[in-house]
């Protein structure tokens, strides 16, 4: 039975091979069908596993608040009002995390940051680099881990010690070739004793979300800051001079659980659209980002499904169509095989294996190509992709299916011939 | 010539040969009982055959003869189990095989019965070995031995060196042999020929026809439908047909003396 079926093949196979470009252009349909869903699948997997890393680096059980300067026609009477002698007032306060810890459920930790950019030097070497003031639990709120030393302590805050923790890329700008644990570097004209470095936080995504470069930052004690640096910060900007405070750039919340997320993020909005009468902080919720990716991935694979049903829905007809034509010119050798003693179901098997050979070699070569071009979309155009084999397999037996299902009317046809009628034909 | 070693046949056809005297002996194979066929055309009724009852005895040798449209082809197809007959039985090896389906009529198509045909009707895109396995392998005899039958088929017919060519690189006398051979390779009850020679020269046509003779003398039943006069009296016995009706049976050329005429129901 089973050689009486690869003799079936080895039979269509050969049919097929006669006419190798009729053949060829039957299979094209379905060939760039699948190629097109494989390739798209695998590009929008790569775009959404990269937005969703980026996401996930943000932490999903935290709620991000930042401080966003007004724009200048929000809302310009209170611009005005916030435009003192010393420039632009904004942004989060140390209010607002005061009220933030205190009053709302279901946080872990609330973290304050406050990052500006600073020179920063070890002898003759400089970087220019984030600064950011923050406490010691801002470990557990943000991944970054640390390499050598320790990070910052509550006692460094409660001293408002000149200690920094700094990451890999001001290590290497700086101490390229020696040990920065206990040496001291200046920042902003202070000088700092390295307690510890932090492990690179590059990789893939070298950019943060904001562009910055999140390896090029020295962390200290947000007291400390607070202390040497004040919270005026000077902007110089197309020759002209100003001038901003802003107490907080970033107060982090950390959930106590996935469940608790979306009540925390609603309560982190109302405590600050509350106590902020500008437009001056948003609210970012990776969990909530993170949904929408989801959703735009939903999106993206139904429409896919829907472009890879119509192609391969095409193919399949071009297929039918020319095992129509086919049938109709081997009507002849039909009516003779029947007449030598074949069933109609060897006459079925003989075109339905046909029309199959004809889909999965589609199928195959347009897998191939559908593999092929991520990679060639990766190398050059610099994007993630990932080639999901789920979904190689999916569109691979979807071509199969469509060999049966636009094959078996054509084979049906052919064996439903009256012998005496096709050994007539002409 | 290579039929001459046909004589392996070991059932006892071969010893009923077509000259044997006493054709009272071969079984009947083949009996076709007051069998009907008519075609419905639109709001009238074609009577291709209209009650046709006769005997074929294992051995013989038959020409059908009648004018054009007289229902010769109608009648071979319906021998050849292509085609059921509307009405009447008719028994092929003891089983009627009018009530069959179409399965059944495939299967006996291929263990009992060889067709050769007035166009060859060879597969082209396959060998001339391959066109012979053709019916072997719808029995499901191994790959194998089906080569290896076809093989002695085809040096049967006198084609062992041109087994791996195409028929169109054949000529027509030759595409006919390939034909007989694969008519043959199913060891069949009766061989069934629609015009064999009409469209062949009338020197390759006399080749083919010899070929066809040996075949008799080996004991194998022959039926042939025929135009042809000449062609009709190298067989045992010639059916006329009019108008769908047997007109009579007389004895052909190679009339076995002796034999009587056999009855009509
Ligand atoms: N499929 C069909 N539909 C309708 N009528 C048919 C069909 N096949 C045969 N007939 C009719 O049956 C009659 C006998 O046809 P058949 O083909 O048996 O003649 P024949 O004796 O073989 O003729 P020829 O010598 O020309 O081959 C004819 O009148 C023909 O028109
Ligand atoms: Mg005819």
């Amino acid at each position: 039975m089973f050689t009486t079926f690869l003799r079936t093949v080895a039979l269509g196979v050969r049919s097929l091979l006669l006419h190798k470009l009729r053949s060829f252009l039957t299979m094209l349909g379905i060939l760039f069908g699948v190629a097109s869903v494989v390739a798209m699948l695998a590009i929008g997997e790569g775009a959404s596993e990269e937005a969703q890393a980026k996401f996930l680096e943000l932490g999903s059980t935290n709620v991000i608040a930042r401080s966003r300067k007004p724009s200048a026609d929000s809302d310009s009477s209170a611009g005005m009002a916030a435009r003192n002698a010393r420039g632009v007032i904004y942004g989060l306060t140390f209010k607002d995390l005061d009220v933030i810890r205190g009053t709302i459920s279901g946080v872990e930790r609330v973290v304050g940051v406050r990052s500006v950019l600073k020179p920063t030097a070890h002898g003759s070497r400089n970087v220019e680099a984030r600064l950011s003031g923050t406490t010691e639990d801002f470990l557990d709120v943000a991944r970054v881990e640390i390499d050598r030393g320790r990070f910052l302590t509550t006692s460094d805050n409660l001293r408002r010690a000149n200690v920094t923790v700094i990451g890999e890329e001001v290590r290497r700008q700086l101490f390229p070739f020696e040990d920065p644990i206990a040496k001291h570097i200046a920042i902003g004209g202070e000088s700092f004793e390295v307690v510890g470095t932090m492990r690179s936080r590059g990789g893939a995504s070298e950019k943060n979300f904001e562009g910055s470069d999140e390896d090029k930052v020295c962390f200290i004690p947000l007291a400390t800051m607070e202390t040497r640096f004040g919270f005026i910060d000077m902007q110089r900007s197309a020759g002209s001079r100003s001038t901003e405070q802003v107490e907080l750039h970033e107060v982090r919340v950390r959930a106590l659980s996935l469940d608790a997320v979306p009540d925390v993020a609603q309560a982190v909005r109302d405590v600050l659209k509350r106590l902020h009468e500008k437009d001056d902080v948003e609210v970012i919720v990776p969990l909530e980002l993170l949904r929408t990716v989801e959703e735009q991935k939903r999106i993206w694979k139904a429409v896919l499904a829907a472009i890879a049903g119509i192609s391969l829905l095409v193919g399949g007809i071009g297929v039918m169509n020319v095992m129509l034509a086919t049938v109709t010119e081997r009507t002849r050798e039909i009516g003779v095989r029947r007449a030598l003693g074949a069933k109609k179901r060897h006459v079925i098997s003989q075109f339905l294996v046909e029309t199959l050979g004809l889909s999965t070699a589609g199928g195959a070569i347009g897998v191939f190509l559908g593999i092929a071009i991520p990679f060639v979309v990766e190398h050059y155009a610099d994007m993630k992709t990932v080639v999901r084999w789920d979904a190689v397999g999916l569109a691979f037996g979807i071509s199969a299916l469509v060999g049966v299902v636009f094959g078996l009317y054509p084979a049906m046809r052919a064996a439903s011939m009256d012998p005496v009628e096709a050994l007539r034909h002409e | 010539m290579a039929v001459s070693e046909l004589g392996d046949r070991t059932d006892n056809a071969a010893s009923a040969g077509g000259s044997a005297p006493h054709g009272e002996e071969r079984p009947v194979i083949l009996e076709a009982r007051d069998i009907r066929r008519s075609y419905r055309m639109g709001d009238t009724v074609v009577h291709a055959l209209d009650g046709v009852s006769f005997q074929v005895r294992q051995g013989d040798y038959w020409a059908i003869m009648g004018q054009s449209g007289s229902g010769k082809s109608t009648l071979l197809n319906l021998l050849g189990c292509l085609d059921r007959p509307t009405e009447g039985a008719y028994l092929l090896g003891g089983d009627d095989v009018a009530q069959l389906d179409d399965d059944d009529l495939a299967e006996i198509r291929g263990q009992r019965l060889g067709f050769i045909f007035q166009s060859f009707n060879l597969i082209l895109q396959l060998t001339v070995l391959e066109n012979i396995e053709v019916p072997l392998f719808y029995q499901g005899i191994p790959a194998r031995e089906a080569r290896e039958r076809a093989q002695r088929y085809a040096e049967l017919v006198g084609l062992g060196g041109r087994t791996h060519h195409r028929p169109l690189e054949l000529s027509g006398g030759q595409q006919q042999r390939v034909a007989i051979a694969r008519a043959l390779v199913n060891e069949p009850l009766v061989i069934l020929a629609d015009e064999a020679t009409g469209n062949l020269d009338s020197a390759t046509g006399r080749e083919i026809l010899g070929l066809l003779d040996q075949l008799h003398l080996q004991g194998r039943t022959i039926i042939m439908v025929t135009h042809d006069p000449n062609i009709a009296n190298r067989a045992e016995w010639v059916l006329r047909l009019k108008d769908g009706k047997i007109d009579r049976i007389e004895p052909g050329g190679k009339h076995p003396e002796g034999v009587r005429t056999p009855e009509r129901h």
